[in-house]
């Protein structure tokens, strides 16, 4: 697909269809030939959208603007206003109150793009990293000179207000974690920053930490002022050595502006900071199993409760907070927290940065306000897709969730995905093409996990192995219709019995390529056919049942 | 039992400066680890044995933190270390392609160190780069966007 100017989409639910959008669609279709604007506007169906009293509708984007309800004879004005001179056809628009939810917020944002909005990279690219002059100059340290004045109280209230939540991937309200940690009474606590960002398709985290290392120091060091900490980890992964090496300068530079040590600000607030390099293991970025390898042991997750917040490194409380979520927390406390919430959805204040990759024609990095859609996102940020249509996105990394076409125009918030049981995850978007092939994609993800998991709890570390030697099967043409079934109970399994997050999320791929794709996988079963010709279906066995396995690395087995 | 040396470099001897450094904290036996990876390439059983003894720790405890992480080998390596990213996002911008002719050019697979000890042919999870997938790593060295023509030459760069 080429990159166009605008796009139009036409509902296409059953009430959408009896209300006349196939008429709708081909009066576009004829309006838009005759004004040759073909080349420069794309037009498509999209299913599902949201329950509303105003079908059929018709979304143009970029300005995201909604008409409806749209009849053969609307189609002439709208192309001819909209699409060709450029102005919005106010008296067609969709009126809010007749919107549900979701299609109500992308409406409150009629005739603006969902612009880019940099709060957590703010500084990236702007300043030296190695100089903590830079940072000064726009407003750094400003903050904690803030909050110093301020009772550890009141600091929490803040980020509570702001409504702040975990970008690591599991949204947690980052002002209620700062209150679990603040609320134990024991002399010693610890702050942790888990910058162990290894989810594949994740590289936002290394971004801030190369070009703005100063905004995590200041963070952290405002988060032990809060929970009452007088200590810092932050634990990079052992691969970015650039980042281990600015921070490391960065904290020099800190306490020799006596920002970081004792009585900062000549208060009675002491705090400093060390970095530990990771030294290679997904697992380290569960919280728990990177406590275990500060502690200079294998990084295996514990057992929880106790959670980290009350018994954590060394047994002390301990606030472990992600890169993205802290670099949040200077422009909280200087802006206030009616003005975070200013921004993003309702239930999802701020940004959230998103990393774009796969087969689309500009990958890279975008920070935005919560609640931008996929779609959005790759016709705006991505200009279209390369080598074919939409077929699929993993969000979130690996251990995220795999979506369909249909579910595009979720807006991308912590609560709209969880009603659509997606995960949102560390905000990696992979985009796929037709001519990627589910099963395929799976067998790479679960060929990460069967390595990536740590070894410690049984349904986790043959739950992995199974699964993807089923996939292998599969892959080559020997699947059985059992085949089916075993993966998804592999998926339920893996899900209620493992221990960590690790093996908990191991299994979605499973479960949502059986719920969206199944076709697919069937076809490959039943007709010994793989329909993106991916796989190799060659029909050798790869995998005997009760044949011993060495877990070995090896590219798509 | 022969000494270990390389780079000029003693084994125990350096294991000796580490601790002086670092001192004997179980923290900071990850560390320690690395600087002695970096400086002779693996963890060897002698370097195992010296660190349980100046860190009062047993060997085991050593051995299983040793081969739990990635960076760390116990396995001597080639003198050039290629890492193939293997994760979703390097695949799907087509790394099985690469992946194969990175096999056929160095005559090894995934794990195996060439006969000349000049290659070892490693396969890894994301090293966050994956804007420029697919991507392979040649020692500290980051390759993106390679296609599988551009394999034979990338690698003669080195010597």
């Amino acid at each position: 697909m080429k990159a166009v100017r605008s796009m139009v989409l036409v509902s296409s639910d059953a009430e959408s269809i009896a209300l006349g959008a196939n008429e709708v669609f081909s009066a576009f279709q004829q309006k838009i030939q005759d004004y040759g604007l073909s080349d420069e506007i794309s037009i498509s169906f999209i299913s599902d959208i949201g329950h509303n009293s105003a079908a059929p509708l018709v979304i143009i984007y970029p300005e995201a603007v909604i008409y409806g309800p749209v009849k053969p004879d609307d189609v002439l004005d709208i192309v001819e206003e909209h699409l060709d001179k450029g102005h919005i056809v106010e008296r067609k628009l969709v009126p809010a109150h007749e919107l549900s939810e979701h299609l109500a917020w992308l409406s409150s944002r009629k005739g603006t793009l969902p612009a880019e909005n940099r709060i957590v990279l703010k500084n990236v690219g702007l300043i030296d990293p190695e100089n903590i002059e830079d940072y000064i100059a726009l407003d750094g340290y400003q903050a904690l000179g803030t909050v110093l004045g301020k009772t550890p109280a009141e600091t929490i209230g803040i980020i509570k207000d702001s409504g702040l939540r975990g970008r690591g991937g599991a949204g947690f309200p980052t002002g209620l974690k700062w209150s679990f940690v603040a609320k134990t009474h024991i002399d010693k606590k610890y702050v942790v920053c888990n910058a162990d960002e290894s989810e594949p398709g994740t590289f936002k985290d290394r971004l801030v930490l190369e070009g703005d290392p100063h905004a995590i120091i200041e963070a952290m060091a405002i988060a032990a002022y809060a929970v009452g900490a007088d200590e810092g980890y932050v634990y990079i992964r052992g691969e970015y050595g650039l980042a281990i090496e600015r921070m490391k300068v960065a904290i020099k530079q800190a306490r020799e502006y006596g920002l970081l040590g004792k009585n900062i600000f000549s208060s009675k607030f002491s705090f400093d900071l060390h970095v530990h390099a990771g030294a290679g293991a997904y697992i380290c970025g569960e919280e728990t199993a990177l406590i275990e390898s500060i502690e200079g042991k294998r990084g295996e997750p514990r057992s929880r409760p106790p959670y980290p917040t009350t018994f954590g490194l060394w047994g002390k409380p301990t606030l472990v907070n992600n890169v993205e979520t802290l670099a949040n927390i200077p422009a909280i406390i200087r802006n206030g927290a009616d003005w975070y919430r200013s921004i993003g959805t309702p239930s999802s204040p701020g940004t959230k940065v998103y990393t774009i990759l796969g087969n689309v024609n500009v990958t890279g990095l975008i920070e935005v306000p919560m609640g931008i859609t996929l779609r959005e996102v790759i016709t705006i940020y991505a200009k279209g897709m390369k080598g074919g249509t939409f077929k699929m996105a993993q969000t979130g990394g690996s251990s995220g969730s795999i979506i369909p076409a249909n579910l595009q125009d979720t807006p991308m918030d912590f609560d709209s995905f969880k009603t659509a049981s997606v995960s949102l995850g560390s905000g990696a978007l992979l985009i796929c093409n037709q001519e990627i092939c589910v099963v395929d994609l799976a067998k790479v993800l679960l060929n990460f996990f069967r390595f990536e998991s740590c070894g410690k709890c049984n349904p986790c570390r043959i739950g992995c192995q199974k699964s993807f030697e089923i996939l292998s099967n599969i892959a080559e043409g020997i699947g059985t219709l059992q085949d089916l079934e075993d993966l998804q109970m592999m998926a339920d399994q893996l899900y209620e019995l493992s221990n960590c997050g690790l093996g908990q999320t191991a299994g979605s791929p499973l479960k949502d390529i059986l719920t969206y794709f199944h076709a697919e996988v069937e076809s490959h079963i039943r007709l010994k056919v793989c329909p993106a010709d991916t796989c190799p279906m060659s029909g050798k066995t790869i995998y005997q049942v009760g044949q011993e396995v060495k877990i070995t690395r090896e590219q798509g087995a | 039992m022969s000494v270990e040396v390389k780079n000029g470099l003693d084994i125990k001897k350096t294991i000796r400066e580490l601790i002086k450094q670092h001192g004997t904290e179980r923290a900071e036996l990850i560390p320690i680890m690395q600087k002695i990876n970096a400086a002779f390439g693996y963890i060897s059983s002698e370097a195992i044995e010296e660190l349980a003894i100046l860190m009062n720790l047993p060997t085991n405890q050593i051995f299983t933190v040793a081969t739990f992480y990635r960076m760390l080998s116990t396995e001597p390596r080639g003198k050039h270390v290629i890492q193939f990213c293997e994760s979703a996002p390097c695949h799907v911008a087509g790394g099985r392609q690469v992946w194969l002719a990175l096999q056929e050019a160095l005559g090894i697979k995934s794990g195996q160190t060439s006969q000349d000890n000049k290659w070892t042919l490693l396969t890894t999870s994301c090293l966050g780069a994956c804007g420029i997938g697919p991507v392979l790593v040649i020692d500290q060295d980051i390759y993106g966007n390679v296609q599988p023509q551009q394999v034979k030459n990338i690698l003669s760069r080195y010597e």
